[in-house]
């Protein structure tokens, strides 16, 4: 039904540190793997390997530069480049759910993921047009849409190791910039993140009022001048002894 | 938006057959017999043949039917279940006017409604995506219907209402281009609000994800063809609005009458183009586009 709950008991999420984030795409190659290998459709390419590959992607990275204004300190500020991943946010109001003509979205009452019933979804897209973050797309080869599902196959997985149990690109991230957790409860560390660092929603004006949170850049440290190579270059004794005493010596008289 | 043919198709043909029907149900023109069938058949041909050119753009067709299901929350629903109401509905009124020679006026009635909710339904498919600020307005709606209701007096044959009709929906029409062409602006949305950076600075899109194109570029971001946005604009007007409207202005002849319609058709189509390939979807945004 694509109704969407009142109240989900848990609002299962990511909160992606825009701080850490290095921009390696390790995330995007870990869930194209998972995602292709486990829950329905593989994630499809086409001409992988001509001149105009295309393919279906659940989470991608993209890179922006943001100029900082001007300051009294620092009149020139150096532009600062911020990588940006990017999957399904899980909005609480998801309006690729209520979209929906056929029910094959809906939206998790026990956990707050939203998910895509393939057998039911007749391709329509309409989803994707109602999506303001471009967080579904089109199979082309299988015909019906995908979207990140929290990889709900692996983090309710048993017969995974324990540290496992999470999405697949929180579990990949090499930089720590991907986090996983239950956002409804307070005391989480995803919370206790987004609480302390100021978490932020994308496109609030959309009013979708997604579950997963960016944390903002942190201003970037600003350190005395140092000349890194002046030690090296000041002596370090001012009379050595032996070989190099002779050949200091020799060295002044030329 | 891409302009896919299909949608195109779909919303010129059903509107106008849907509009057609409407009138029909109303009693205008009041015909029976052969004259009936002919109607009927224009209106039943546009407005199936627009619904079955809607499932091309379909990744599962043979799923179709389970889009009946979800009329609660769903404008696409709503549609398909309106549209067959209104076919089965009107189907009952054609039949007691071309078999039996008898009009129900009460069926006709009912059915012009749904035939016009039908036309609604599709309208807010569009209407409802707060994603793509220019379709975001209730002039959306009153475009779609202004259209509709004008066209099928035109198919309908009503000369002088048609007249007046088409001029009405001229000024719909205009009012749409206009309202729209800030739409996007207004909506406040933008780069810095899609990422949550502009509390540092101005965001510039610096790298995409991808050198290559993907689903949500070919479907939302489609910029060929903008530059000649004005040209098109007044092609379409010209075709949809002005030349019908003159033609059936001087001395009544179905030669005319027949130029008028076909003319309209085109420019519709045209203006339906320009529907999709001027309106921006904001998941552009991310990718430095529009």
């Amino acid at each position: 039904m694509t109704a969407l709950p009142d109240k989900t008991d848990r609002k299962l999420g990511l909160v992606i540190d825009l701080d850490t984030c290095v921009g390696c795409h390790a995330c995007v190659i870990s869930c194209k793997g998972w995602n292709t290998e486990n829950y329905g459709a593989p994630l499809s390419d086409q001409d992988a390997y001509g001149a105009a590959p295309s393919g279906t992607f659940l989470n991608r990275v993209h890179s922006y530069e943001v100029q900082p204004l001007a300051t009294s300190d620092k009149v020139q500020p150096p532009a600062q480049l911020i990588h940006f991943p990017k999957s399904c946010l899980h909005c609480d109001d998801a309006p690729c759910v209520t979209v929906c003509p056929t029910g094959a979205s809906y939206k998790r009452v026990e956990d707050g993921i939203v998910l895509v019933n393939e057998s039911d979804c007749i391709g329509c897209g309409l989803c994707a047009w109602a999506c303001p973050y471009g967080a579904r797309e089109k199979d082309e080869a299988e015909g019906v849409m995908k979207k990140c599902t929290l990889c709900v196959d692996r983090i309710y997985n048993e017969n995974l190791e324990e540290i496992d149990r999470v999405p697949t690109c929180v579990r990949t991230c090499p930089s720590g910039a991907r986090h996983f957790g239950d956002l409804a409860d307070p005391d989480s560390h995803v919370s206790r993140l987004t609480a302390e660092r100021g978490g932020m929603d994308l496109m609030p004006e959309m009013g979708t009022r997604p579950v997963n949170k960016y944390l903002p850049p942190r201003p970037k440290d600003a350190l005395p001048e140092i000349d890194v190579l002046a030690p090296y270059l000041a002596p370090v004794d001012d009379a050595p002894g032996g070989f190099l005493g002779w050949l200091d010596k020799t060295l002044e008289k030329l | 938006m891409h302009p896919a043919p299909s949608v195109i198709i779909f919303t010129t043909f059903s509107g106008l057959g849907f509009g057609l029907l409407a009138w029909l149900g109303l009693g205008f023109p009041d015909v029976t017999g052969w004259s009936a069938f002919a109607f009927f058949t224009i209106a039943y041909v546009c407005a199936v043949g627009g619904l079955m050119a809607s499932a091309f753009h379909l990744g599962r067709p043979e799923r179709a039917l389970k889009a009946f299901t979800q009329w609660r929350t769903s404008w696409l629903s709503r549609e398909a279940v309106t549209s067959v109401a209104a076919l089965l509905v009107m189907g009952v009124y054609a039949i007691g006017t071309i078999f039996f020679d008898k009009a129900l006026p009460l069926v006709g009635v009912i059915g012009a409604a749904l035939s016009l909710l039908t036309v609604f339904t599709t309208s807010m498919i569009y209407a409802q995506l707060k994603t793509v600020p220019r379709w975001h307005t209730a002039l959306t709606p009153v475009m779609f219907l202004a259209l509709a209701i004008a066209g099928g007096a035109l198919l309908a044959g009503e000369v002088t209402t048609a007249a007046v009709l088409l001029a009405l929906a001229g000024v719909v029409v205009m009012a749409t281009w206009l309202h729209g062409d800030g739409a996007f602006a207004r909506s406040g949305t933008t780069l810095a609000t899609a990422t949550g950076l502009g509390s540092i600075g101005t965001p510039r899109a610096f790298e995409p994800p991808h050198t290559g194109t993907n689903y949500l570029l070919r479907e939302f971001v489609f910029v060929v063809g903008r530059k000649h946005g004005t040209k098109l604009r007044i092609i379409a007007f010209t075709l949809a609005i002005a030349l019908p409207v003159i033609l059936l202005l001087v001395p009544f002849s179905h030669w005319l009458a027949a130029v008028a319609v076909l003319s309209h058709v085109a420019g519709v189509l045209v203006t339906r183009w320009l529907f999709f390939a001027q309106a921006e979807h904001v998941v552009g945004l991310y990718y430095g586009k529009r």
